[in-house]
């Protein structure tokens, strides 16, 4: 139960990509038949993850991974548009891409706001309003948090946007194929998904860039992508990813509404079951298949790696299972201390997540959690 | 897809069964010495209580030790090895177990974790010093 981190690749995925590797295995700048063939079921691709975000082929670029695309995003916008302004702004809660992104540009002279959230993660729109000024060239926020799931009012930030004439990206990656996203309607000017996180292969993401939009590569080369992501196109995991997208797109409303009913037993059998115990996050917008709850007096990679010898496998936020040691600086924003941010997890369902496996989390994570509490030297009348 | 894959993490197999399997943890009752270390801040609390007697040679032992620990994997792993490499022990080799030791017994612990074994060697000695000091006192008294 740890879909967030990535996902298997569905059986239909596989089956698409399987020609592509050694008997449609063209590169797509070559001139023969071969090249022509891989020319083709690329753009092909394009147009199913075209549709599924309601844009044109032409305004999707193929890049290898998610923090690629937010890389390309964010840098890629700063250059082009230095001499317009150096101020971005973004949440205190994207992900290490985008943060560590903008912490270089601050190191190339850009200046960086990051506008905070409430207790459930959630940003205010007005406060991404006051935070622009005449300098501010881009506004990038994540569209649904990777750790504890909430879904940001994107429609709103990216009409505060539009009207001040700022670009707007997202960071797309975990509800991409999992909640409908149109960009006209959401204001957004450049959007980044994974096709890892939606049951295609890992090595295929892409940035949306609408018409218009001023942005430089950051890979230079032999011009592939219209020019902004010079690299050997990787037509079996495109493929894959596309098939990914025409799943989702069949499938999202009915699975959309399973995991969300899944999702509401697993939450309310563990705050019903658990003393101490509390969901971080939003308590209704946020994605269909996140979970995230806190645990008082013990820590998080301890409840992990339990629940690993018994089979499920989950994540935290604790700083113990960071290589930093250093908690997670989303819970943090969310107003927890340190101490608190320790004992998260986060339990994220999926295509296979059966009721039968909530049913068997239920049964075993309450004494899990009692074991670790009879251990730790914090109790409740402490 | 409940299924069980057998290699997991920065960890020994020893770390796991400590962690999974630990011995002499909860609060003890009037307590000889205790030692509490850590910060709830960083993520590991280890506090250390621990019973003194006397052995047929009449030098002080460690009768009983037990831990209670706030912390991940290493930190509840290297407090179960503390307590069972200090029970039954003189005060003077008690306190002569060090990180090292520590590791070793668990076979080995990432560097990041190596923090986890020094927080339980010096919980340790706190709780002989704490015992140390009640005992002057006391005689003082």
């Amino acid at each position: 139960m740890d879909y967030a981190a990535t996902t298997p690749v569905d059986s239909r995925v596989v089956r698409a990509m399987s020609p592509y590797f050694n008997e449609k295995f063209g590169n797509t700048m070559s001139l023969h038949g071969f090249g022509q063939e891989a020319k083709e079921i690329l753009e092909e691709s394009r147009k199913s993850i075209a549709d599924l975000i309601k844009v044109k082929p032409s305004e999707i670029i193929f890049t290898g991974s998610a923090t690629e695309s937010n890389n390309l995003a964010i840098k890629g916008i700063a250059f082009a548009n230095r001499k317009k302004g150096n101020h971005i702004i973004i949440s205190q809660i994207e992900h290490p891409c985008v943060m560590e992104s903008v912490k270089w540009l601050e190191k190339e002279g850009f200046e960086i706001t990051k506008v905070g959230v409430d207790k459930y993660g959630m940003i205010n729109p007005e406060s991404v309003g006051k935070a622009i000024k005449k300098e501010t060239i881009l506004v990038s926020i994540i569209h649904a948090s990777n750790e504890i799931g909430t879904i940001q009012p994107i429609r709103e930030i990216g009409k505060i946007c539009r009207g001040k004439g700022v670009y707007f990206h997202t960071d797309a990656v975990q509800s991409f194929g999992k909640i409908p996203i149109d960009v006209d309607k959401m204001n957004i000017d450049l959007l980044s998904a994974s096709s890892h996180k939606m049951y295609g292969p890992k090595g295929s993401a892409c940035l949306f860039i609408r018409e218009g939009v001023k942005i430089e590569p950051i890979l230079h080369g032999g011009g592939q992508e219209s020019g902004l992501r010079s690299s050997t196109v990787n037509i079996p995991a495109i493929v894959g990813f596309a098939e990914a997208c025409r799943i989702c797109k069949k499938e999202m409303k009915v699975e959309g509404q399973r995991l969300k009913v899944l999702r509401e037993k697993l939450i309310k059998g563990v705050l019903g079951k658990i003393p101490s115990s509390y969901l971080n996050g939003h308590p209704e917008k946020r994605l269909p298949n996140n979970v995230n709850f806190r645990f008082d007096f013990i820590e998080g990679e301890s409840i992990v790696v339990q629940l690993d010898f018994l089979g499920v496998a989950a994540s935290t936020g604790s700083a113990c299972s960071s290589v930093k040691l250093e908690p997670s600086h989303v819970l943090l924003a969310t107003g927890l201390k340190h101490e608190q941010a320790h004992g998260s997890l986060r339990v994220t369902l999926g295509r296979w997540t059966t009721k039968k496996e909530i049913n068997y989390f239920l049964k075993v994570l309450p004494s899990i959690i009692k074991k670790l509490r009879d251990i730790s030297p914090f109790k409740k009348h402490d | 897809m409940i299924k069980k894959i057998s290699k997991m993490g920065p960890y020994t197999k020893k770390v796991f069964e400590c962690f999974n399997n630990p011995k002499n943890y909860g609060r003890m009752k009037n307590p000889d010495g205790v030692g509490k270390v850590g910060n709830p801040v960083c993520g590991d609390v280890m506090w250390l209580y621990i019973k003194v007697g006397k052995n047929k040679k009449g030098e002080e032992i460690l009768n009983d030790i037990k831990f209670e620990t706030f912390g991940c994997v290493a930190a509840i792993a290297t407090s179960s090895i503390l307590t069972q490499l200090a029970k039954g022990k003189t005060l003077k080799e008690a306190v002569k177990i060090d990180k090292k030791k520590i590791i070793d017994s668990l076979g080995g612990l990432p560097p990041i974790k190596i923090h986890c074994s020094v927080l339980a060697a010096s919980a340790l000695n706190k709780a002989i010093e704490n015992y140390a000091s009640r005992k002057t006192k006391k005689n003082k008294g």
